[in-house]
């Protein structure tokens, strides 16, 4: 570690800033916190909110995972792993149980989480009222009033033009049954792990500079209706590699011919059960 | 019996503000009864006031001075200072009016037009409309032109859907203005029938008759305008 | 529809707005029972706009109030209401069509999205029984079924106006603001939407309160009237004591003025 960063990059005063904000979005479960989000030395879009709620969190004994996709190894997660390697100097980790923080881009970990870890969420946009209304101070207002039937005009317009309800990623959800949120960019498959789950899950979103929080054990709802009830993705075939059944699985195209294989995105709980001896094909 | 309608020294004057502020008089210290089926014939030379007279005591024209007082469920109410809402309460009904000329609304049935006083008495839609039917047939006016608007009628047929609408929903005052004016002799003693029945029932009418003819045939008294004296 | 509407729906009492030292309108009082159409007939500049807007609490007035008679009976000031139950009474129990349609729909949303809206805003999650009231509305604002699903940029003006009618009705509120809403539109167009507003409103005891400048559509669809200048309301009755036996100086040149066809 360079002693030209203070530990984890962030000054001591913007990460109590920060760990305020958490604290107020942990007291109000689904709330947008707005923050002072930082400059970092990674363009929005990049993860700048969660990054920032790593570092105010993290202690010299912690142990990071950071994952993109699911993958451990892809570029996002690759950079980083390493930029708080090079400015907290903590320990790292492929593996979901080892980990005490696990930041993620666009997914949750296969593996349950337990009591004390962290998950940390990046989010573009944190807004789900934002597609359908444009002002920050109408957004506001509806989600103190708990004016939410507009998220359901959506899903309407979903099933009517496809039959079915058509969002597969971001899907909205109620917490705590008060407020609804966008639960970034994950497949609605992992909609379910967010309910009643025993970790901390924090949302950041840097350029939009709002953190929110699911409290452990939170009850999580994703909406739907009576008639078209929620329901996740499902794939004919099990993982190519492990076998597996019940977990996200990424289609990869083999050859020119259109040769496909489905594997795990989880790559940590993949190759744990390959490692256990389940197999694939 | 006390009377159903008792107006008592009526004026009525039209000031025209875009003409110089210039005065109209029609008539002053008016005074009329009208009692239980009575049919009073409202006689005199053009311009005396006759439609102005009918048009007061429905309460679209505003008195100048006087008291027009109906009997309307149980209570006498002086039109010339009721609210909006009463008159309005006492046009459903207490008092119905055939106005010299329908007022017909493109796209609205013929059926529908007559129908209508009944539907805002709370009437039930099918049996307002079986019953402004039987008027459209007792007045010649045939089912095959009852999803018309009677905006393309000639003037006896528009009359008549006029008259229709006027008795089909019965008032215990009837006001009509040249009920028989565009008639042809057929329609006209239908008409003239239908307001000797509504009076044997009871009905009081004020009416206008340009025909002396129909005038002698049905009223029971006439009141004679002779203008601003 | 019953006499027994005791209660007026609608009270304004000493309604005034003024901006700075301009007057938007002053001194308004009126009260409106169930059932009733009442228009507010005035040229530009009148302040029938303006008075319209502090009655559906969209401008906050300068003066005196307004009361609603709660669908429980009870009658409240407007301006002692909160935020929470202006929204929802907006929602709910009262309407406003637009003199401009896009105003009042959302523009990038199925028309059937659109009356369901409300709906949904009130709780309703039961997508077929959506579908089927937005199908319903359709049918009785002359629209097309088959067109449920498309936009209403598909729609012309008149359309759009009639699915902007549905969209309020859909709750079935017993107050309904309408600013101009045949403004801007065809003649034979804007015949068809004031036959569509007549027919809803007479008879269903629906409450209006309708702005125009347009003395034909005042004649069609309100029991009373109100006219106004410079502000102020310089006569009131009903629509045909106003028309045909008007007493004030303005009213009689309105109504002179009033090209007969």
């Amino acid at each position: 570690m360079t002693t030209a960063y203070n530990f984890a990059y962030l000054n001591e005063q913007t990460k109590r800033m920060i760990r305020r904000a958490i604290l107020k979005a942990v007291a109000v479960p689904g709330y947008q916190v707005p923050f002072a989000s930082r400059e970092m030395p990674m363009p929005y879009g990049w993860g700048t909110g969660g990054v920032q709620l790593t570092a105010s969190l993290l202690k010299p004994d912690d142990v990071l995972k950071a994952i993109d996709q699911g993958a451990d190894d892809t570029t996002n997660a690759v950079s980083i792993r390493k930029f708080f390697v090079r400015t907290a100097g903590i320990a790292t980790t492929e593996d979901t149980r080892r980990a005490t923080v696990i930041q993620t881009r666009h997914r949750i970990p296969e593996t349950p989480l337990a009591e004390g870890q962290i998950l940390v969420l990046q989010v573009p946009i944190p807004e789900p009222l934002r597609f359908l209304e444009p002002r920050e101070t109408e957004t506001r207002k509806m989600h103190a009033l708990e004016e939410y039937g507009v998220m359901h005009v959506k899903l309407y317009e979903d099933i009517a033009r496809y039959g079915h309800i058509a969002t597969t990623y971001a899907y909205p959800a109620r917490v705590a049954e008060r407020y609804v949120l966008d639960p970034s960019p994950i497949p609605k498959f992992d909609n379910p792990k967010l309910d009643r789950c025993p970790a901390l899950q924090l949302f950041g979103a840097g350029r939009e500079k709002r953190i929110y929080a699911i409290p452990p054990y939170s009850r999580v709802v994703s909406l739907d209706f009576e008639d078209h009830p929620f329901s996740v993705q499902r794939w004919d075939q099990p993982c190519a590699l492990c076998g597996s059944r019940d977990s996200f699985l990424d289609e990869i195209i083999m050859d020119d011919q259109g040769t496909r294989m489905f594997v795990c995105s989880d790559t940590d709980h993949c190759g744990k059960r390959r490692a256990a001896g389940l197999g694939g094909r | 019996m006390a009377p159903l309608l008792e107006i008592t020294n009526l004026r009525k004057t039209f000031r025209l503000h875009i003409q110089g502020g210039v005065e109209i008089p029609v008539f002053d210290g008016l005074e009329l009864t009208l009692s239980r089926g009575e049919v009073l014939a409202v006689t005199g030379p053009s311009g005396t006031g006759k439609s102005s007279l009918l048009k007061l005591i429905y309460g679209t024209y505003r008195a100048g001075a006087g008291r027009i007082a109906v009997r309307h469920r149980g209570s006498v109410i002086d039109i010339a200072t009721a609210t909006p809402r009463l008159i309005g309460e006492i046009r459903r009904h207490t008092i119905g009016s055939v106005t010299q000329f329908l007022r017909a609304i493109p796209r609205v049935p013929t059926l529908d037009i007559v129908a209508e006083p009944l539907l805002e008495r709370g009437e039930d839609a099918g049996k307002a409309k079986a019953r402004a039917g039987a008027l459209l047939e007792r007045l010649a006016i045939p089912p095959r032109l009852w999803h018309l608007s009677p905006v393309t009628f000639s003037g006896g047929e528009q009359q008549r859907v006029n008259i229709a609408r006027g008795f089909a929903a019965t008032a215990p005052i009837l006001l009509l203005d040249e009920p028989t004016a565009s008639l042809d002799p057929a329609n006209r003693e239908r008409v003239l029938g239908m307001i000797s029945e509504a009076s044997a029932e009871g009905t009081a009418i004020i009416g206008i008759f340009h025909d002396a003819a129909a005038r002698n045939q049905v009223a029971t008294r006439t009141f004679a305008l002779t203008g601003p004296g | 529809m019953t006499e027994t509407n005791d209660q007026p729906l609608l009270v304004a009492e000493g309604l005034g707005k003024l901006y700075g030292g301009r007057v938007g309108c002053v001194d308004v009082s009126f009260a409106l029972w169930p059932g009733e159409v009442l228009a507010i007939v005035g040229e530009s500049g009148s302040g029938k706009s303006t008075l319209l807007k502090c009655l559906s609490m969209q401008l906050e007035a300068s003066s005196g109030r307004v009361r609603y008679r709660l669908r429980d009976g009870r009658t409240a000031a407007l301006d002692e209401l909160s935020e929470a139950e202006r929204r929802f009474l907006m929602r709910t129990d009262w309407g406003f069509v637009h003199q401009d349609p896009r105003d009042g729909l959302r523009m990038g949303v199925s028309a059937g999205a659109n009356i369901g809206e409300r709906l949904m805003a009130v709780g309703e999650r039961h997508y077929g029984r959506i579908r089927g009231a937005a199908l319903d509305w359709l049918d009785r604002v002359e629209i097309e079924a088959d067109r449920i699903d498309d936009s209403p940029l598909a729609y012309s003006g008149g359309m759009r106006q009639r699915l902007q009618i549905a969209r309020n009705l859909v709750t079935g509120p017993r107050l309904v603001f309408m600013d101009e809403p045949t403004g801007g539109l065809d003649v034979s167009v804007q015949a068809r939407l004031l036959d569509l507003m007549r027919r809803l409103t007479h008879g269903s005891g629906l409450s209006a309160v309708v702005v125009t400048h347009d003395l034909a559509v005042a004649r069609l669809l309100s029991s009373r009237m109100m006219v106004m200048q410079g502000g102020r309301v310089i006569e009131s009755g009903l629509t045909d004591q106003v028309l045909e036996d008007p007493q004030e100086p303005y009213t009689q040149l309105l109504v002179s003025s009033v090209l007969q066809v």
